[in-house]
């Protein structure tokens, strides 16, 4: 009986040097890739990237680890971004307090919302959050006044205490810093008694309440965390970018950004980093095949959920553990 | 230390608890049994906060705790095991005990998401005592395993260790012997009657009358939702109308 039984000790310092090589690989590969890319076409795509990975994350905790779906985040991301949009242009407000303002407006809004919506389960939290984002687009393209409509509007660009940020070489350091902060973030998070608690009340939220976890409280905090992120990204990338339009709060980016979550894998931070990018990628790749592409698209994303249904990155690190130990368990990813 | 008062519960038409009344004295077994669909759950659901009573009255420690929610029960000092298992599949076999002792750690995502001082050496610690804690229950086995990878009995017993890990003060075991071998039963009722010698007030719902009569202090009979009769072992035991609703009413009983 003890024969086979092991202290925990090693469990944990396995998972600490997994996660120590996976932020080094990471860390390198940010590093390294502008020496790769040949031309600012190719820093925009990775910035994109990098935009879709750190919203992917930030969804992830919300869909991943907490089991709560949202189909309207992308209406967070247009809240920051038009938020900085509107307060600069509008009001004259210096980009960095615009950007403080619009993600603390939209964590206001996204904690009112949670505390009525949260209360919602499965297919109607679903519905819930779809149709908050479809408000939220309406919005922006109805309040013509403000945000320009549909033609959408230009933005200032960035600048930190009278630096100003331009060019996608120096934005690429900002959004890969941000990137890499948020993989540290969000895997200390899930690391936490706080994280342990968002993934237990996925698992049974009636055992969740037994231990003392206040379920209501726990969704709504992490919706709010997750929409502030997905706000503060809007910001800089509306800055990053030049122009906005409603289209960037629009169903179809929520969707990509559950697609990044599901296709990479829930539970899974370096699984949202690869849904990012083949979502990022897969499109140029596919440009070629003018027509076809979306085919190819759905086709390719429909044959992946077949045969690695929970996502790539988890279902290849325990294919890879079980042919290397013969066990069967659940990536520590 | 608990006093429950003409506590009722009604489902629609259906009176699953009707009218019951009594009080669990501190540091003793106390055992809830009857025939199936008495109600006895369903009491366990009133008094941990999962159902609101319809009407009646709970209190804990000098305090009514009616209607109270769960995770604010757990704060007062309750903990409790369930007949169908609540297991975070999802986690890991000792993230499960250490999300039962939620309650005794830093758990705000601040200071989870920037590690805040001294919380990576207390989740350690709470790590430690977890793993003991498996030991203790007896699923030492699976301190490393994926709690999806467990088998019924030693997920009966992780229940178990994840509701002691709140250190609490009442603890409720809903059927903790069902669907166990000889040697499980067994091991369950040494290790309640080990938990009531160390001060803890255990309260069981239980079908194994061996196991009953061997570990409790007193006894509460139900049927049909309403109290039959309450008393030591000695008293149940002899009690007619206990016999009659056993024997009478359902062979299968035992």
């Amino acid at each position: 009986m003890t024969q086979i039984s092991q202290s925990p000790a090693p469990r944990a310092a396995r998972s600490n040097t997994g996660r120590f090589i996976g932020l080094a690989t990471l860390t390198t590969v940010v590093a390294l890739l502008p020496l790769a890319l040949p031309n600012a076409f190719y820093v925009d795509v990775a910035i994109r990237i990098a935009i879709l990975a750190v919203n992917g994350i930030a969804l992830n905790l919300l869909m991943g680890y907490t089991g709560q779906i949202s189909l309207g985040h992308a209406g967070f991301f247009g809240l920051g971004a038009y938020g900085s949009a509107v307060l600069t242009a509008h009001f004259g407000w210096s980009p960095l307090w615009a950007l403080l303002a619009a993600a603390a407006m939209t964590a206001v809004i996204a904690w009112g919302v949670a505390r009525v919506i949260l209360r919602l389960r499965g297919h109607y939290l679903a519905m819930a959050t779809l149709g908050l984002g479809i408000i939220i687009s309406i919005v922006l393209s109805n309040e013509t006044a403000w945000t320009g409509g549909p033609d959408g509007m230009a933005v200032d660009s960035f600048s930190l205490f009278g630096v100003p940020l331009s060019g996608e070489r120096r934005w690429y350091w900002v959004f890969g810093g941000l990137l890499i902060g948020t993989v540290i973030l969000a895997q200390n998070l899930i690391d936490s008694p706080a994280g342990r608690a968002l993934q237990a009340l996925h698992g049974s939220e009636t055992a969740a309440s037994v231990a003392g976890i206040d379920v209501g409280r726990r969704k709504v905090g992490v919706f709010v965390l997750s929409a502030t992120v997905a706000a503060v990204m809007g910001s800089l990338s509306a800055h990053y970018a030049g122009y906005i339009n409603p289209g960037i709060a629009g169903f179809l980016q929520s969707v990509e950004l559950v697609i990044i979550v599901v296709l990479g894998g829930m539970a899974s931070i370096y699984g949202s980093i690869f849904g990012a990018v083949v979502m990022g990628l897969l499109p140029q790749l596919l440009a070629g095949y003018e027509g076809w592409d979306s085919v190819l698209f759905g086709l390719i994303m429909v044959v992946t959920m077949i045969v690695l249904p929970r996502g790539v990155v988890p279902s290849l690190t325990a294919r890879l553990r079980s042919t290397r130990f013969g066990t069967k368990g659940n990536a520590p990813c | 230390m608990l006093t429950v008062a003409n506590l009722s519960k009604q489902f629609g038409g259906v009176h699953a608890v009707q009218d019951v009344s009594f009080t669990i004295p501190q540091g003793c077994v106390y055992s809830v049994i009857g025939p199936n669909g008495a109600g006895k759950t369903t009491l366990f659901n009133l008094i941990s906060g999962l159902y609101t009573p319809t009407s009646g009255s709970i209190r804990f420690e000098g305090q009514d705790i009616s209607g109270q929610a769960p995770d604010r029960l757990a704060r007062r000092g309750m903990s409790r095991t369930f007949q169908n298992l609540q297991i975070c599949k999802n986690l890991s076999a000792i993230d499960n005990v250490m999300v039962g002792a939620h309650l005794t750690l830093n758990a705000s995502m601040f200071a989870g998401m920037f590690r805040w001082p001294g919380l990576a050496r207390a989740d350690r610690a709470c790590r430690e005592r977890a793993a003991a804690l498996m030991e203790r229950v007896g699923c030492g086995d699976f301190i490393t395993a994926d709690a999806a990878a467990m088998p019924y009995g030693a997920l009966k017993r992780l229940e178990i260790a994840r509701a002691l890990a709140s250190d609490p003060k009442i603890l409720f075991l809903d059927e903790p012997a069902a669907g166990l071998n000889h040697t499980e039963t067994h091991s369950v009722q040494t290790l309640v009657a080990e938990l009531a010698r160390s001060g803890l007030t255990v309260v069981v719902v239980e079908h194994d009358m061996k196991l009953v009569m061997s570990v409790s202090d007193r006894i509460l009979v139900l049927n049909y939702g309403r109290r039959l009769a309450e008393g030591t072992p000695a008293d149940i035991r002899e009690n007619p109308d206990v016999i009659a609703a056993y024997l009478g009413a359902d062979t299968e009983e035992e």
